[in-house]
């Protein structure tokens, strides 16, 4: 935790997700307006002190829908990151531990999946269940799994074969209480990596699916369903576009960092130097 | 690579690009509905989809329809359009190389802007250089494709009038979505490009040809750049299939007729013969850009090619 502080760019990425966190949880009580409140007289309007980042086409507070667009991203980060480790822990785990046929058979159908762009899988499972904001944050979840079976079973064939392992196994502990007492817990690391960086593809491909039409459905205060919308005044009213998207862009940022940094700290030996 | 290697691999590709078939295949039939009506669209007669039901064995069991869809895809058939009633294999054409030509033209900024950033941060270490450049490949892979492209049009069409916000008609018109897909690309070149020439750096054979007074720039374009291609050719092959999937935003953005903006408009119309026919053509991409890959390690590396 002390090597965490020490890190630069994790304490930069740390601030920038809590600060995220934060404005999520109290939007209620920190947005100056109500989001979906529409004032027709005064739509694109440019920033000014009543409405920081502006009004939308319809009259409504920007910033407003930022902030509570926060909350929205958060929760499609939170469930799509649980669905893929639902998903992809317990195939990684089994392929990893068992080996042999099973291992070969998932590993290829794993290396096929991982080799499609997160947005056209999302994109496959969205045209199957149809567009919305639930589908899209299991299509997101969905498309991670393959990626999450990988690692999982590179971690577990790394820590199978450590002295500690062989020594429990060689001390006549079960197979189970070898895999849960032994090689999960030290799988966890790598997987926490991931998670946080998961998060911010997730928060970019629910981006990528509302923007396209897929994802959130307007009035949904989304990222990307709101500049969907905002694209079609980028002449006349670019503040609409722009503080959505810079907020996304931030918000990323800081996952990266906070990724990279934990990657540094938990798993020297990956590190980007 | 000898032409047996290359032949296996093609052979070992074959299961994987069946994996997708059945996955496309899949899709339709996982819609909720009868198959025939939704391959048909919602506009079409009963006899219309009678017919496509007899053509493609709607009613017979999955494995035999199964078997009725590849000997079409063998042929080279995809289907029809419900929204033209025209074979998507010919719509399908131009759009595809549209999209090539995007992701092409993209993956060279990439590869160019990534490649010099990384090189640069390695070289001169913990520089305001270094410094820069890992600041440039962080906002590049954090930024949502299609904002920066959504920028780029403010800037220079809109506000400087410098180049068209759309459409196609030459260079001019490629520059913008071109950049803007790069910029993704170029963030991950970087930090790829810079990470594996600091490890090819603090190797002996650099020290060896520092120590026997080769200039610095062929030290580190003719020694240690060319030792740190291989992690940085996969990259760029992968940037390569990520960025044939970010071209699905940038076309949307810059009203580019590709592939990605006919699988939007596409789903739109719930026209599931185009969506299958560009999932497997998109598939068939990733498969030959891993093979060139693959291939390519021959090229950078002997010690690849001896084996």
């Amino acid at each position: 935790m002390s090597v965490l502080l020490r890190h630069r760019g994790a304490l930069v990425g740390a601030a920038i997700v809590l600060l995220l966190a934060v404005v999520a949880l109290l939007a209620p009580w920190l947005a100056p307006h109500d989001p979906n409140a529409m004032r027709l007289g005064e739509n694109l309007r440019p920033p000014s002190w009543a409405h920081p980042f502006g009004t939308d086409s319809l009259g409504r507070d920007v910033l407003s829908q930022v902030m509570f667009g926060a909350r929205i991203s958060l929760v499609i980060g939170g469930v799509s990151v649980g669905l893929a480790l639902l998903g992809g822990v317990p195939i990684g785990l089994a392929a990893g531990f068992a080996g042999g046929w099973l291992d070969r058979l998932t590993m290829r159908l794993v290396d096929i999946l991982v080799s499609f762009p997160t947005i056209l899988l999302a994109i496959i499972v969205i045209t199957i269940f149809g567009p919305g904001l639930r589908n899209a944050m299991i299509a997101i979840g969905i498309a991670q799994v393959p990626l999450y079976a990988r690692l999982t079973r590179g971690a577990v064939l790394k820590v199978k074969a450590l002295d500690y392992v062989l020594a429990a196994r060689a001390s006549g502990a079960r197979e189970s209480r070898v895999l849960w007492r032994h090689v999960v817990p030290n799988c966890l690391p790598p997987l926490l990596v991931q998670s946080t960086l998961f998060f911010a593809t997730a928060i970019l491909s629910a981006a990528y699916l509302g923007f396209l039409g897929l994802g959130a459905q307007p009035p949904t205060a989304e990222w990307g369903t709101m500049l969907s919308k905002a694209r079609d005044f980028l002449r006349v009213a670019p503040h609409v576009s722009i503080f959505p998207g810079l907020t996304i862009m931030v918000t990323v940022i800081g996952l990266n960092l906070l990724g990279d940094g934990l990657r540094d700290v938990l798993d020297p030996r990956t590190r980007i130097a | 690579m000898t032409w047996r290697r290359l032949l296996a691999r093609l052979i070992a590709g074959v299961p994987a690009l069946l994996v997708v078939t059945v996955l496309v295949f899949a899709i339709v039939r996982l819609i909720p509905g009868d198959p025939a009506r939704i391959l048909a669209g919602d506009f079409a007669t009963d006899q219309v989809v009678g017919e496509l039901r007899e053509r493609w064995q709607l009613d017979r069991p999955w494995p035999i329809q199964y078997v009725t869809y590849l000997r079409g895809l063998l042929r080279g058939d995809l289907g029809r359009s419900t929204a033209t009633s025209l074979p998507v294999a010919a719509d399908l054409g131009e759009r595809f190389l549209r999209t090539l030509e995007l992701a092409a033209a993209a993956t060279v900024i990439g590869v160019l802007v990534g490649g010099l950033a990384g090189v640069l941060g390695a070289t001169r270490r913990a520089s305001a250089v270094d410094y820069l450049a890992t600041v440039v490949a962080l906002v590049g892979v954090s930024t949502p494709i299609f904002w920066s492209g959504l920028i780029l049009i403010l800037l220079f069409s809109v506000r400087l009038e410098w180049l068209p916000a759309g459409g196609t008609g030459g260079f001019v018109h490629l520059v913008l979505p071109a950049v803007s897909l790069g910029l993704f690309g170029a963030g991950v070149v970087a930090r790829q490009t810079r990470s594996s020439m600091l490890e090819v750096l603090g190797e002996e054979f650099v020290r060896t040809a520092r120590a026997k007074g080769l200039a610095e720039r062929a030290v580190v374009y003719k020694h240690a750049l060319r030792n740190a291609l291989i992690p940085i050719v996969t990259v760029v092959g992968d940037q390569f299939a990520r960025l044939l999937g970010g071209a699905i935003l940038t076309e949307t953005v810059f009203s580019w007729p590709g592939m990605g903006r006919y699988l939007i408009e596409a789903i739109a119309m719930r026209d599931y013969p185009v969506i299958q026919a560009i999932i497997l053509v998109f598939a068939a991409c990733f498969f030959v850009v891993n093979l060139l890959v693959d291939i390519s390690y021959g090229l950078v590396d002997p010690r690849v090619r001896a084996e």
